[in-house]
Parts: structure tokens; C-alpha cells; sequence
């Protein structure tokens, strides 16, 4: 069964059409991966299966495990099991990280420390939150949140961006523990929560594609101008692009709409 | 507003009935806690004085510790006669309520911590208002001798069944060499009351006070611009405001630090909610000697398109090598700071409620567990109320 689910969506900032027509299957357990130049509509359509204000569908549907919540507002997504890594997150003065990682986790508070020092953040677990954060510390946050948080689909916008290498791997490593593909080490888990935790899926950008270098991605999109114009094979895509730039993509899209 | 304080004063009664020790164990539950809200806790253990005025008597006065003394002023005044330092950082005539505060002034607290005492526990006073329409007109005496410590909690709070009243408080605060005074005022008045508090506090050689001011609950009209002379090497002052203003409430409030002598520093910190009220939050630097530090920063949120809130940060400069700086902004609460927190699970309502918690904190030391709570609950009511 799909985790998601995205037919023939449209959505528009303001009165311009971002988003032309997506459908986009995600199968439970999968890691998808969206490649796009800048102003292609990756973040905008991560935005919109969030449902943030200022993206207005037009037409077409969202579903999520069998729920359309093409209409529901942001905070009942969240609780259905979607999660998302900002890719710029706000700052929030006053608040501690902590705080934030306490409501993220619920009734799940125990494994907070265990995570934070897993991601080096036990120091900043005392700070505002994204206050004077590094690049790499904000990306970190945003996955802390997330491991507390358990989304089953989770959205990640560009999580190694501003992240040097060394900080890439623990990165990884979260995402990897997020999405159930690792189990953490001091973890003691029933077979039945690993295997059920392996249907967690993903949706991630990524423009270096470093990050596929630590989590296995099963499948790969690439976005031009508001529609998904090829689909495949996630390293064979990232490789086409790095060798000849996604003008290669505008020409492969040509043939098949001539052809088609 | 010229005309609702005339309203108010014309309206106030100068006299009030005697109140006994009694009354304090006559207070009701009510009564007790909206004072617990203001941060006395009259049954509490957790102090080391307590001065307690009820309408125009001063009902309790205790110190529980050798190294500070709590008195009635006009008890402190029989016996010290305090003539260099009554009316000598206020003139009497500096406006119509130090006027008034001359002439019909009743009581008001003398509070001094003895040379090197470090009291540990905070002297709570409490000028509690319980008739309505009553003036009160204190005259306060703060001393911290030479490497002393202190803190006092004061609460100024009128009774449940107060609406209207007059408030003027003249405070004038001693810090000697290397002494540390922290205050702490919480103010929690009532909604036809005009408040109007006068203090100057002067700092001597590497002392330093600490200002923490807080009123949450509605005040009609709130008048006050307390300064600190920094009149030794390396004093330092910081001023610490939260203020929250409900439709109706107008507050006009300011920190002022005047640093003459090198090393000095001041930091003036302000926090403004408005959910229809007026603040106008003011604050103003004056640096008169070189190789001072002090930063200013006014920041204020609107949660209602009714609301006011105009920030006035003032630096004056009067010699140079000077570091002063200052940061003010005004706003609404960001559309971004909401969503991300709904994306991880909250309703609008309760990111907001977050976002303002996080925007009125600032970490008071010694505050009573019980007043930081009814912040947090006081912040999540008004809340939903102004949105």
C-alpha cells in the first residue's frame, strides 16, 4: 500500500501556478528521492503535503494512508504521522530546544538524551531553539525533533545542506534510525516495532546528493517547472545530472513528449 | 488619558480605617492567593523579612535573619532619622505625585542589609489595596550597605473586590561599594487603578542592582521611568521588564541608567505583549564617562490589531568613547515560527501560546516557583482571550 499518495496536483503561491499537474506514488518502507533546479517546486510541493499557509491547491488530492488530507490543517497531518526537516527552520526566542524535543516526543521523553548526545546536541538542549545555530547544528535539531517525533513519512528538505562531511555521516545515521533501516545501538526493541518501523518512509531533496551516500534511496523524481519529468533509478539520475546538468533532463523530456 | 486620571483622582478617597495584625490571618483564601500571584507567600518559609501593608497600616514587619532589618519607614525614621537619604534622590516637587506623596504620604517599607551580610532568601513586601478607591502614597528606603547582598520581592496588589484606586510609590534605593540589590516588583492591579511609581536608585563603586519589573494583569493608567545613577567605578544596573497590556490598559513605562564613572555598565531589557492595550516602552542611556558599556533592547508584540506598542529607546552620548547600542523591534508573531511548530503537532493556538511564553521569559533568579506558574497560566489565558 502507497504511504502517500499524490494525484494530479496543482498548487499556486499567490496567482502563480508552482505545481502543474504532480502524481507521485510512495509505497510503504521507501526512501524516494526529488531532484530539480532551484525554482523547480521541490520545496513547494513538501510545503504543500505539509499544508502550510500560502499554498493553495487547486486542484487535485493529497493522501496519506488512505486519508485525503489535501484540506487538513498542518497540526492534524503532523499527529496522522507526517514530519517534516525545514530546511531554513525559523528561530524561536525564548524556547528551549528541550522544550521543543519534549513536546516533539510525547510520552517518549526518555529516549531524548539518548538522541541529543547521539547528535551532539546535549549542550544545546539548554539553548533557544535555532538561536545562533550552525548550519550543521540546525540540521540536527530538525532531525532530534523528528527521531522524538516518529513521523511514518517524513520529509526532509535538504538535510545535509551546510553540513560538513564528518557531521553528513551522523546525519545519515539519524535518517537511518528514523526510517527504521538502523536499529541504535543501546535499543532494545521487539522484531514486531523493527519490522513495523521499516514501512516508515521518506521524501528527501537533496542537490549534492551527498546524503545518498548513507541512506539507500529506492527511488529518485526530478521536478521541471512544476511537473515530475522523469522517474528511475535514484543514483542513475544523480549521476546523469552531475555529468550533464539537468539541461539533459529538459532535452530527455522533450523526445518523450514529442514521442509521446 | 489626562482626562480618565483626573477621573480616577477626583473619585479616590484619602482616608482609610486602621488594620491590625489580625487581618492577616482574617485574609481569605482569595485573598491569599492573589497575593501568592504577586509573590508573597504569607505562610511561606522561603524568606528572610516580610513587610506587609494593608490599605494605610502596616500590618506585619519581621526580619528572620540577622543581616537585614525590615522596618516601617516612620519607624526607621524615629530612630535614624534617615535625613540623608529622605527625599534626597527625589525632589518633593519633581511632579504632582511626588507632590501628593509629600503631603499625604502613609508609610511605605525601610529595608537595609547590613555591611558584608549576604541574606540568601529574597525580604517579600507586600502594599496590598484592598478598599476601592483608595489612595495609597508610600515612601520607600532600600539600603544595601558596603558588600552587602539582597533581594526583595515587592507585590503590589489590589484586593478582588478593588476596581478603582490610586497607587504612588517614592522609592528611593541605596546600592553602597560592591553591595548587590536585586528587586523584583510585581505589580497586580486592578482595572480602573492609575499607578504611579517614582524611583531612583544610586549605585556606588562596583555595586550593582538588578531590576526586574513585571505586570501582567490590567492597570487603566501606569505611569513610571525608574532610573539608576551609577555614580562609582564600575557599577552596573539592569533593568528587566515584562508587561502584558488588555484592552484598556495603558502603560507608559521606561528604564533609565545615567553611568558616570568609567567601567560602569547597564543593560535595559523590555518584553511588551499588547492584546489591545497601550505600552509604550521606553528606555534611555546616558553615558557621561568614557570606556562605559550598555546595550537597550525593547522588544514588543502585537496579538491585536487593536493594540499599541511604540518602543522610544533613547541613547545619549556625552563623551566619546562610548559603547552604547540599542535594538528595538515591533511586531506580530511570524507566520513561519507558527507553522513549524504545528508541524510538529501543535494547534495554532498552542504554538502561539509558545511563542509568546518564549518571548516573555527571561530568567529571573529567586523567583517563587508559585508566581513563575501563574506567569505561564496568566500568559496562556490572556492568550485566548486576545486572539
Amino acid at each position: 500500500m502507497n504511504i502517500l499518495q499524490i494525484e494530479d496536483l496543482c498548487v499556486s503561491i499567490g496567482d502563480r501556478e508552482v505545481l502543474k499537474g504532480i502524481d507521485l506514488f510512495i509505497p510503504r518502507g521507501e526512501v524516494h528521492t526529488l531532484f530539480g533546479p532551484n525554482g523547480s517546486g521541490k520545496t513547494t510541493l513538501l510545503s504543500a503535503i505539509m499544508g502550510f499557509e500560502g499554498y493553495r491547491v487547486t486542484r487535485g488530492k493529497i493522501i496519506f494512508n488512505g486519508v485525503d488530507i489535501t484540506e487538513l490543517p498542518t497540526y492534524e497531518r503532523a499527529r496522522l504521522g507526517l514530519g517534516i526537516s525545514f530546511q531554513k527552520p525559523p528561530a524561536i526566542n525564548g524556547v528551549k530546544l528541550k522544550q521543543l524535543a519534549q513536546i516533539c516526543a510525547k510520552e517518549d521523553g526518555k529516549r531524548l538524551e539518548e538522541f541529543a548526545e547521539m547528535l551532539n546536541l546535549k549542550e544545546h538542549l539548554e539553548r533557544e531553539v535555532n538561536v545562533g545555530f550552525s548550519g550543521g547544528e540546525v540540521k540536527r535539531s530538525e532531525l532530534l525533533q523528528l527521531l522524538l517525533q516518529r513521523p511514518e513519512l517524513v520529509l526532509l528538505d535538504e538535510p545535509e545542506s551546510g553540513v560538513d562531511l564528518e557531521n553528513i555521516a551522523i546525519i545519515g545515521e539519524a535518517i537511518n534510525i528514523l526510517l527504521g533501516k538502523k536499529v541504535a545501538s543501546t535499543e532494545e526493541k521487539s522484531i514486531k516495532r523493527i519490522k513495523e518501523e521499516r514501512k516508515k518512509a521518506a521524501l528527501l531533496i537533496t542537490h549534492t546528493g551527498h546524503i545518498l551516500d548513507y541512506v539507500d534511496a529506492d527511488r529518485g523524481h526530478v521536478l521541471l517547472n512544476g511537473k515530475i519529468v522523469c522517474s528511475g533509478n535514484p543514483r542513475e539520475i544523480l549521476s546523469t545530472i552531475k555529468d550533464h546538468g539537468y539541461e539533459e533532463c529538459y532535452r530527455c523530456f522533450k523526445d518523450e513528449f514529442k514521442g509521446g | 488619558m489626562g482626562n480618565e486620571i483626573e477621573r480616577i483622582v477626583k473619585e479616590i478617597k484619602d482616608e482609610a480605617p486602621p488594620r491590625s495584625e489580625e487581618e492577616i490571618k482574617r485574609l481569605s483564601e482569595e485573598e491569599r492567593n492573589l497575593l501568592l500571584k504577586t509573590g508573597i507567600d504569607i505562610l511561606g518559609k522561603n524568606r528572610c523579612g516580610l513587610f506587609f501593608q494593608h490599605d494605610h497600616s502596616v500590618i506585619k514587619c519581621e526580619s528572620m535573619v540577622d543581616g537585614v532589618e525590615v522596618m516601617d519607614i516612620e519607624e526607621a525614621r524615629k530612630r535614624y532619622g534617615l535625613e540623608e537619604y529622605w527625599w534626597k534622590l527625589i525632589p518633593p516637587d519633581k511632579d504632582i505625585w511626588t507632590k501628593r506623596a509629600a503631603e499625604h504620604q502613609e508609610h511605605g517599607y525601610f529595608i537595609r542589609s547590613f555591611e558584608g551580610a549576604k541574606v540568601t532568601y529574597p525580604v517579600q513586601s507586600c502594599l496590598y489595596l484592598s478598599m476601592d478607591r483608595l489612595a495609597q502614597d508610600v515612601h520607600n528606603i532600600v539600603i544595601a550597605e558596603e558588600g552587602s547582598e539582597l533581594h526583595i520581592i515587592t507585590g503590589c496588589a489590589a484586593g478582588p473586590h478593588v476596581r478603582s484606586g490610586l497607587h504612588v510609590g517614592i522609592s528611593e534605593f541605596y546600592v553602597k561599594k560592591g553591595a548587590k540589590l536585586r528587586f523584583t516588583m510585581i505589580h497586580n492591579w486592578a482595572e480602573e487603578m492609575a499607578v504611579r511609581p517614582r524611583t531612583v536608585v544610586v549605585v556606588e563603586e562596583g555595586g550593582s542592582f538588578e531590576s526586574n519589573y513585571i505586570c501582567l494583569l490590567p492597570a487603566r493608567d501606569l505611569q513610571m521611568y525608574p532610573t539608576a545613577i551609577l555614580s562609582g567605578k564600575d557599577a552596573v544596573a539592569t533593568f528587566n521588564t515584562v508587561l502584558l497590556a488588555k484592552e484598556g490598559s495603558y502603560m507608559d513605562t521606561g528604564s533609565r541608567v545615567v553611568l558616570k564613572k568609567e567601567g560602569c555598565r547597564a543593560e535595559i531589557i523590555s518584553r511588551a505583549v499588547s492584546v489591545g492595550g497601550t505600552i509604550i516602552a521606553r528606555g534611555h542611556l546616558v553615558g557621561e564617562a568614557p570606556g562605559v558599556k550598555a546595550h537597550l533592547e525593547c522588544k514588543g508584540l502585537l496579538l491585536s490589531p487593536k493594540g499599541v506598542i511604540h518602543a522610544i529607546p533613547e541613547l545619549e552620548g556625552r563623551t566619546s568613547d562610548l559603547d552604547m547600542s540599542h535594538e528595538a523591534a515591533v511586531g506580530k508573531i511570524a507566520k513561519e515560527e507558527i507553522e513549524y511548530l504545528m508541524a510538529r503537532g501543535l494547534t495554532e493556538q498552542e504554538a502561539t501560546s509558545l511563542i509568546v511564553k518564549g518571548f516573555l521569559s527571561i530568567d529571573i533568579e529567586g523567583l517563587p516557583d508559585e508566581l513563575k506558574r501563574e506567569i505561564d497560566g496568566l500568559i496562556s489565558t490572556v492568550e485566548k482571550e486576545g486572539l
